[in-house]
């Protein structure tokens, strides 16, 4: 975590398992986005813009053809099917166009932060020159000072500072950024707050994270996705399956003394033609993006996105991801004939001056379960704290009492063990057992001893070291194994601590002792297997894992490295994020499968409203196919027409939101969703056209 | 006994005997072309031919070898027929016309047996042998051949290779469509389907008359008649004539035969793919659609209205009384639904809706359960086109037994659908619409009429060969145009399954877990048959609306 907080508390993250309900789900969406879109709907209606989509555009053909039938023969009918079919176009850029509108707001947000700023360059001779920050090119060295615009895109190489990234990741409290190691990217367009560093750029203007962000939530580097690209492939084929069921009828319809209007002809091809799911395919893929950038993750292809719904192992770290992220005190074993609370005691009080995550935690410890909290008057007086340090392993407190001076130590089970046995003492006897059996459970044992005045030193007992997996994980990938996706816990523990916060948080395998080249090792064995690996990574030696990996999502805190490898940047940094980004790419797959769906078994219905209103006259006894018993043939074809348009628009909320989605077996999902939007697709417009008709019945002319 | 009960029985009796045979049948199917092994006669062939046995072929070059064989097969089919008079073995028959040549040679070798000549009196001895039953074989192991190389399209990985065409006609001819011929036509010899090389009899009737009894050597030719869904008579009344389905008896165990291979293919496809339970899937989706389409003729037929239909129980006009009218249902809907085309009774003659049942079960692909490997490959196809529709609704990008259906997948599958419809519709547009041509082959006017010309060309497009006999095919228009559909109504949807395999051989499989969709539970096979029917019924309906459905309603 890059905020300054406490470590203390956990990590805020928003969607952590206490809060399940925060599932990919839906931005607001209200009618007004509709008519604001609508100007937008509008400018689409162009023949450039609709040939995109193949469905779409022979909708477009259709609304020509009959538009000028309508002003060469004018009726109620026919233009009543022009207007309609006119309207069909609209209702589908309109879908297109809200989806878009939602990321602009977002875009427009960023443009404001993508002020001109003044650059401070660094000349090879170590002078300092003024240039507007459009000047500068990669590799170029620049001061930021407290209270400026970072102006571009870089890692900070001296110097550290904090800096405000509001304007990026939309939180407020101000991050470290610092020269060297993993923390050291900054983002143009962030602000420093205090302190003074020196950048490197890495980015050309344009090219800027900013610039990309700004690209990817407006849409408008937005290129169709494999997935997209076949689904438009078979809307297409569908379409000529029907454009030559429709063409090839007018002569069978000759036969049968029954020639067909042209007028009436398209209005059944375009009833018949996937024209929902092609009005709305692209509002899906946009609006998934726009789910991900909601939460702040940002997706550099929609490719990433759909791929993230395929995934089948997650690769996680164990710090941060699955465990708190710090050992925490989490048990007391007192040597034989020390009182417990004695022991809390003393390891509290040699942990007063820790001020490591372990140390602080040994007090949390001590308050939470044997309500020690403030320190006897007096106690501490003349007391020397001795800190904590890398060569002694230890920490603890010198206290002046009546009968001299009282040493408590607490620290590494072997160094605090020396310095007992160093001092006359006995420690494996007293504490040897305990400290193997924290070990062999995978905890960390931290040994407590004193030294008394009368010079000899003796264990107290042992703090037991552990790993806190965080609440409700376990859950999680109990819901994640339903879906099908294996989890894989990466850490640097023992493969015995390892093994043994596995088991706790439940997940699949685990990778122990993991080096760089490890993780890589896996993810290419694992997609050796065909299967798709995602993961999340920041330091610049997860690059090429984050490269290779199906999915790699580098955390906003990383390095430029890493986020230049992955194909998604989490503003938040929170890696537990990788579990709602596969949601949503399998969200975003759902959404296009139930409104395929939905839009093919819609046409049993219009086949029954309007074959039975197109021969009627020749063939009465088809009254029988009228199983809605629509008023006219004239209302009849109109109300399906309309049905076909207005469905759209019914559909958009669905399109931008996604289908219902919960996690579960493949096949509980398949059943779920066949009912909701095969047979539901099936029944809807039986009832939508003839409520439609009901109303159009009463149109002089048609009714 | 009722009609209905008379009927549910003899379907049960069919369903036992297919039900004993099609593991066994399946797993030696799966043997026979997974077996390293060459026997002796394949290895003589394969000398002659001048081919190797053991060469793997990439997807082209497997293509390349089909459609050869199919145009000398044609080629030499056609000859054959040309040159009739001045070879041997003729029965003093001239030779045959051009264009009834050319039909009927595409119409064998692309095993639709569509029939525009009346047997008896067009072809000889030596044609019926050495041609038509030639081709009755060969056109059946094409079919299977292809079902394979696309059931290792799905069971290979990162391979460019798809087996041997020449290796897995030969097997499929030696080692299943021979054998189980040899025993059908014993079988059928002994239930009294002729089988004799004297000449035509002169009799003299009853009535004073003379008649010419012609025989032939029947019984062999109508064990692969109907084993390799061929279809193609010996007689033009084919399986209704005395000498061809002498009995109810003989005229069921023919239902059986040309059901049992395309029932025994999913378990070939189950053990191939190393999951039985996709293969039941695959079973059970034809199996479905198949007692579907019984049920609804057996209905139709049985429950007529009119006076005469009424008076006498049910629909008789085109059966043989033999028969009934049960048993020619049944006929019609396996027949149909096996893209055999064999008869015993007169589809014509069917009520409107029995006929138009018989029609959509051809137009649905030939899949309940479809000829000789046609039916397996053409419900695979539909089977990748229901994944790629439904699979997205699992939330993960589709894929079918381990293989991904992309963007390359979808062009082919969408191709496959769409060109079927593309031949039947034009192809009866055409007829119906240009000058002359209707009049030159229909002779009924008003929806039946339309049936007529739907009927040919939902038979010729999908490979079937039975007919609406009230349309005339022997016209040169017909003859020619009906023979290029055929020809491409086979060949074009064969080098896409072909296309097919060898894109999702190429893959690497992908490891099946919770989530992927399951593709053996009920929920699939309603899925798939689901789509079969609506992706037919979507294509069909309006022109359907205007023949037997208006005519049924009326």
């Amino acid at each position: 975590m890059s905020v300054l907080e406490s470590p203390h508390t956990p990590a805020p993250h928003p969607h952590a398992p206490q809060a399940p309900p925060a599932r990919a789900g839906a931005g607001a969406f209200s009618a007004r986005q509709l008519v604001a879109a609508l100007p937008d709907a509008l400018r689409k209606l162009g023949p450039r813009h609709q040939v995109r989509s193949p469905v779409i555009f022979v909708v477009w053909v259709g609304s020509v053809l009959t538009t000028v039938l309508a002003v060469l023969h004018p009726s109620g009918f026919a233009w009543s099917i022009a207007v309609w079919l006119w309207a069909t176009v609209l209702f589908a850029n309109l879908a297109e166009a809200v989806a878009e509108s939602r990321g602009r707001a977002q875009a427009q947000t960023l443009r404001r932060t993508r002020t001109e700023t003044t650059a401070r360059r660094l000349t090879a001779d170590g002078r300092e020159e003024r240039v507007p920050g459009t000047a500068l090119r990669t590799g170029d060295r620049v001061v930021v000072e407290a209270g400026e615009v970072i102006p571009g895109d870089g890692d900070v190489v001296e110097g550290v500072a904090s800096v405000d990234e509001s304007a990026i990741t939309g939180e407020s409290a101000p991050v470290i950024r610092e020269s060297g190691g993993d923390r050291s990217s900054v983002t143009g367009g962030t602000k420093v707050l205090s302190d003074r560093i020196v950048v490197q750029i890495t980015a050309e203007p344009g090219a800027t994270f900013l610039d990309r962000m700004i690209a990817l939530v407006e849409g408008s580097a937005r290129q169709k996705t494999p997935n997209e690209i076949a689904l438009n492939l078979l809307l297409a084929s569908l379409t000529l399956v029907f454009l030559l069921a429709v063409v090839t009828l007018q002569p069978l319809a000759g036969y049968s003394d029954a020639q067909q209007p042209v007028l009436v002809l398209v209005a059944l091809l375009v009833c018949l033609i996937p024209t929902t799911i092609g009005a709305l395919l692209s509002a899906i893929g946009i609006a998934g993006m726009d789910r991900l950038i909601q939460r702040n993750v940002l997706a550099m292809s929609g490719r990433a996105v759909e791929a993230a719904g395929d995934v089948d192992v997650l690769l996680l770290d164990k710090t941060g991801t699955i465990t708190l992220g710090n050992r925490q005190a989490a048990d007391l074993v007192p040597a034989p004939g020390v009182d417990r609370r004695d022991l809390a005691d003393a390891a509290r009080l040699s942990s007063l001056a820790d001020e490591t995550p372990e140390g602080r935690s040994v007090v949390v410890l001590a308050k939470d379960e044997y309500d020690l909290r403030g320190t006897q008057e007096g106690l501490l007086d003349g007391a020397t704290f001795v800190p904590f340090t890398a060569q002694s392993r230890m920490s603890g407190v010198d206290l002046v009492t009546p009968d001299g001076i009282r040493q408590v130590r607490k620290g590494a089970a072997s160094a605090v063990m020396k310095w007992v046995r160093d001092h006359g003492g006995h420690p494996t006897e007293e504490v040897g057992t305990a400290v193997d059996a924290i070990s062999a459970s995978g905890g960390t044992p931290l040994v407590v001893a004193e030294r008394t005045p009368d010079g000899v030193a003796r264990t107290l007992g042992v703090v037991h070291l552990k790993d806190v997996v965080k609440e409700g994980m376990r859950e999680r990938f109990d819901e994640l194994r339903r879906m099908g996706i294996r989890t894989v816990m990466i850490t640097g523990d023992n493969p015995l601590t390892a093994k043994a916060i596995a088991e706790e948080a439940g997940v699949d395998d685990f990778l122990a002792e993991a080096k760089p080249e490890d993780k890589m090792a896996l993810i290419k064995r694992e997609q050796e297997a065909g299967r798709l690996v995602a993961m999340t990574g920041d330091g610049t030696n997860d690059a090429p894992a984050l490269a290779q990996a199906d999915v790699g999502v580098a955390m906003n805190t990383g390095t430029s490295a890493a986020k230049e490898a992955g194909n998604m940047v989490d503003l938040d940094s929170n890696p537990t994020k990788l579990i709602e980004i596969v949601e949503i790419g399998k969200q975003l797959l759902i959404t296009r499968g139930a409104l395929t769906t939905f839009s093919i078994a819609n046409d049993v219905a219009k086949y029954f409203a309007i074959i039975p209103a197109m021969f009627m006259v020749v063939h009465p006894q088809l009254d029988a196919l009228n199983v809605m018993r629509l008023s006219t043939p004239q209302s009849a074809i109109l109300s399906a027409v309309i049905f076909n348009a207005v469905v759209i628009v019914a559909l958009i909320p669905l399109a931008l939101r996604g289908v219902r989605y919960t996690p579960s077996s493949a096949a509980r999902m398949l059943r779920r969703n066949l009912l909701v939007y095969g047979v539901g697709g099936l029944v809807a417009p039986f009832v939508g056209i003839k409520l439609i008709d009901l109303v159009v019945s009463l149109l002089p002319g048609i009714g | 006994m009722s009609p209905g009960l008379a009927a549910a029985l003899q379907v049960a009796v069919v369903v036992a005997g297919l039900a004993l045979v099609h593991r066994p049948l399946g797993d030696h199917m799966a043997r026979v072309f997974t077996s390293p092994r060459h026997l002796r006669a394949e290895r003589l062939v394969y000398r002659a031919a001048g081919v190797d046995p053991d060469a793997d072929q990439r997807w082209p070059v497997y293509a390349r070898s089909v459609l050869a064989f199919s145009v000398v097969g044609v080629l030499l089919l056609y000859l054959l027929q040309r040159l009739q008079g001045v070879l041997p073995g003729s029965r003093g028959l001239g030779g045959v016309g051009p264009t009834t040549a050319w039909n009927t040679a595409v119409s064998f070798v692309t095993n639709t047996n569509w029939q525009s000549y009346s047997g008896e009196s067009t072809m000889g001895t030596l044609v019926q042998m050495a041609g038509l039953a030639v081709q009755n074989f060969l056109s059946a192991a094409v079919g299977l051949a292809v079902a394979i190389a696309l059931v290792r399209g799905f069971v290979r990985t990162r391979t460019d290779r798809l087996g041997n065409a020449w290796t897995d006609i030969t097997r499929g001819t030696v080692r299943i469509l021979l054998p189980l011929a040899a025993v059908a036509a014993v079988a059928l010899g002994a239930g009294g389907v002729v089988q004799s090389f004297a000449a035509d009899q002169q009799v003299t009737t009853l009535a004073g008359g003379t008649q010419t009894i012609v025989v032939g050597p029947v019984a062999s030719q109508e064990a692969i008649k109907e084993l390799g869904t061929n279809g193609g008579g010996y007689f033009n009344a084919n399986s209704a004539h005395p000498f061809e389905g002498p009995s109810a008896w003989v005229s069921l165990f023919q239902v059986f035969l040309l059901l049992v291979i395309p029932f025994s293919l999913p378990r070939t496809f189950g053990r191939l793919v190393g999951d039985a339970r996709q293969g039941r899937a695959i079973l059970a989706v034809m199996g479905t659609l198949w007692v579907l389409a019984v049920g609804l003729l057996t209905a139709a037929e049985l429950r007529a209205a009119g006076a005469v239909p009424q008076a006498v129980g049910a629909a008789m006009e085109g059966k043989e009384v033999r028969f009934g009218p049960a048993l020619s249902a049944l006929f019609a809907a396996s027949t149909t639904g096996t893209s055999t085309g064999a008869v015993n009774g007169m589809h014509d003659s069917f009520t409107a809706a029995g006929g138009g049942v018989a029609m959509v079960n051809m137009m649905l692909g030939e899949v309940s359960p479809g000829g000789v490997g046609s039916g397996l490959y053409g419900l695979l196809v539909l089977a990748v086109l229901a994944v790629f529709l439904a699979g997205l609704m699992v939330g993960r990008t589709p894929e079918y037994l381990g293989k991904k259906i992309g963007r390359r997948e979808v062009t082919l599958v969408a191709l496959y659908v769409l060109a079927v419809p593309v031949l039947l519709l034009t192809g009866a547009a055409v007829t119906v619409a240009a000058p002359g041509l209707l009049d030159a082959s229909v002779s009924q006017t008003g929806p039946h009429g339309l049936s007529e010309v739907l009927y040919a060309y939902a038979s010729a497009s999908n490979n079937n060969g039975s007919a609406f006999a009230g349309f005339n095919a022997a016209t040169d228009y017909q003859n020619v145009v009906l023979g290029v559909v055929m020809l491409l109504g086979r060949f074009v949807p064969i080098v896409l399954v072909l296309a097919l395999a060898g894109s999702l051989a190429e893959q690497r499989p992908l490891p099946v877990t919770e989530g992927s969709l399951p593709t053996h539970t009920p929920v699939f096979v309603g899925l798939l048959t689901a789509v079969a029917v609506v992706v037919a019924g979507l294509t069909y309906f309006p022109a359907l609306s205007l023949a037997p459905i208006a005519e049924a309603l009326s």
